[in-house]
């Protein structure tokens, strides 16, 4: 049979030996592009500890941690690392204040109070305001948010009480805290979202219980069905700090670019963002202390992100409920 | 709040007229905590929503009296009059064609393979936790990253502070997104389908290739839609690469100078005069457009993939 008839018999018996060998090189090649991601991370750290490491050969470790002024620019220069840290923290604390009682708040309307109807609107909403590009915060923050707070109050406030000429007085043009609202609006979505997914998985026999035993609703909100997603809401909120602490343009444009060791918010401050920003903005030749100084501040920005998300992994693993 | 020590409410019992008053306790304050808490959940969501359209109609006001035909085809300029964005939005289209073109085969490919050919063993894991982390770096750092690789050590093939430069180092930020939006959509793909494709002989790459994918396309082109809707507004990044910020030409290849819209808004935004910033707010609206276009196809495409499955 297979000798009359050899095209036929072709037909029913495909060639087994060119379908295996070509989902071996696919195999190899998509492989390869997994390990893309790996080479990524690699990079990020073998680069970061390069220069950083060229950078501590200049710059003992000490003085990185123990001064209190930050000019590595200048010809006396110093380089207190703690002046760039706490201008991070202050901004990204004003965002947290701004974006948890926002975020989560929107997220138990969204999951506990909104009817399907609007979910289904104020989600994609919410995303598009995710969507924004950060520069356009920045130009918010900077061009109309300062310039609101610091506009004169009323005459009749005024009135009352007279030093009051200004709603924050003492309010600079470039300040922490301007930034530092419209960086928490920024990361709202993202606080709410992961917030939804975590109030979402709550299973419904947990609310019915807390309702059979005669809990109003808020109740059962807050008694049973936060705490039960607490992990999830703990990791959405390092997310967000971990996010507010990398943002780069709002704390860019919007906060200054004036070193100043302190947690005045009203001032004018840098963020380790905006150096690395200021920096590169400028021609800075490869090998000079410019240049590795960037890399110095960004591997402690890699190096508080990797801990935060490192924490977050594990407070997930370590208090996550389970539920059928 | 709402159970008392036993011994709380047997010692009020006596001194309480009816069972039912024990059960009715503040009942009424109850529901007003209830409902003020409601408010504060509207108030929230408003608040977000609210900023959001402040955002919008604040850029539309300042920037939509400068949009004119010229400001598209103009160079941009010491004069702000004069300025446009020619040069950002060119700059724009080729690092998103260099960006589309080496992320989405690179992400769907790590995603397939990930998904569909690998073993649970400890490299998948690693890879795994690994890309985890990579979502959880700051853009910033990735610039770094593109300094020192694509611009310093790479540069006789990339030509130092180049658009392929710019275009690479967004590709890799974006890369975990695709890759898991690609995972999620193959997993939405019933195992039924799969199992079909085997009994008919197929190897496992014939059956991804021919069954699998066109089922998941329309899902892993909303993710890698949003990916790159992600990579259009990104900023730092290519600050660090050294985009320039005033470019006076048109980019001849990858290897050329180059300017994105939202460097060119940057700069716009950080000069001291007013009319700039006019100029910035203008650019915003061209980005937000094109933002918004792409994310609203995005979600069309979900919209219309979740219907047919």
């Amino acid at each position: 049979m297979t000798a009359s008839t050899p095209s036929e018999s072709d037909l029913w018996r495909p060639n087994r030996a060119v379908s295996k060998r070509t989902e071996f090189v696919v195999k190899i090649v998509f492989g390869a592009f997994a390990m893309v991601s790996v080479a990524t991370t690699v990079g990020i750290v073998l680069t970061l500890i390069f220069e950083t490491v060229a950078f501590f050969q200049v710059v003992p470790l000490w003085r990185f941690l123990t001064e209190t002024r930050w000019t590595p620019l200048f010809s006396s220069a110093q380089f207190g690392i703690m002046v760039l840290i706490s201008a991070t923290v202050m901004v990204s604390f004003i965002a947290i204040v701004v974006a948890l009682p926002l975020g989560l708040l929107s997220a138990i309307f969204l999951s506990e109070y909104a009817s399907p109807k609007m979910r289904s609107v104020l989600k994609p909403v919410l995303e598009l305001l995710a969507g924004v590009p950060s520069v356009v915060f920045g130009y918010f923050a900077l061009l109309f948010v300062s310039p609101l707070l610091r506009t004169a109050t009323p005459a009749w406030l005024q009135s009352i009480i007279p030093s009051w000429d200004q709603f924050i007085p003492g309010l600079q043009g470039f300040n922490a805290l301007s930034a530092g609202i419209v960086l928490g609006i920024s990361i709202t979505p993202l606080v709410a979202s992961l917030s939804e997914d975590a109030l979402f998985a709550v299973p419904r026999s947990l609310r019915d219980g807390a309702y059979a035993l005669g809990s109003t609703k808020r109740e059962t909100i807050i008694a049973v069905v936060l705490p039960a997603a607490l992990s999830g809401i703990v990791s959405a909120l390092i997310l967000a700090i971990s996010r507010a602490i990398g943002e780069t343009m709002i704390v860019t444009l919007a906060a200054g670019q004036n070193p100043r060791l302190g947690l005045n918010p009203l001032v004018p401050v840098m963020a380790m963002t905006a150096f690395i920003v200021q920096v590169s903005l400028g021609d800075t030749p490869a090998g000079s202390i410019a240049y590795q100084t960037i890399f110095a501040v960004g591997m402690t920005l890699f190096i508080i992100t990797l801990a935060l998300n490192i924490f977050s992994f594990w407070f997930v693993r370590r208090f996550r409920e389970k539920y059928e | 709040m709402t159970m008392q020590e036993p011994q709380t409410s047997a010692g009020n019992l006596s001194s309480l007229p009816d069972a039912g008053s024990l059960f009715n306790i503040n009942i009424k304050f109850r529901y007003r905590l209830d409902r003020i808490f409601q408010v504060a959940t509207i108030v929230a969501i408003s608040i977000a929503i609210l900023v959001l359209v402040v955002l919008l109609v604040d850029v539309l006001i300042d920037g939509l009296p400068r949009l004119n035909w010229s400001f598209f085809t103009n160079f941009p300029s010491r004069r702000p009059a004069d300025a446009g964005i020619l040069s950002s939005l060119v700059g724009t289209v080729w690092v998103m064609g260099i960006v589309a073109l080496v992320s989405f085969p690179l992400g769907v490919g790590a995603g397939i393979f990930l998904e569909e050919f690998s073993e649970d063993n400890w490299i998948t894991q690693a890879i795994e936790i690994n890309i985890n982390n990579l979502a959880g770096v700051p853009s910033i750092i990735y610039g770094l990253l593109g300094l020192q690789v694509f611009v310093r050590i790479m540069e006789p093939i990339t030509g130092g502070r180049s658009i392929l430069s710019g275009a690479l180092t967004l590709a890799l930020l974006i890369l975990p997104i695709i890759i898991v939006s690609t995972r999620e959509a193959l997993r939405s793909v019933p195992d039924s389908l799969r199992l079909a494709g085997f009994a008919l002989g197929a190897t496992r790459w014939e059956v991804v290739l021919n069954h699998v994918m066109p089922l998941a396309f329309p899902g892993i082109l909303t993710g890698t839609i949003l990916a790159l809707s992600r990579a259009i507004g990104e900023t730092a990044p290519l600050i660090m690469i050294g985009a320039l910020t005033f470019i006076s030409f048109l980019p001849e290849g990858p290897q050329s100078p180059f300017t994105v819209l939202p460097i060119q808004v940057f700069n716009w935004v950080s000069r001291p005069q007013a009319e700039f910033h006019v100029n910035s707010a203008a650019a915003i609206i061209v980005l937000m457009a094109v933002l918004l276009l792409m994310n609203s196809t995005a979600i069309f495409l979900r919209n219309k993939f979740q219907q047919r499955l």
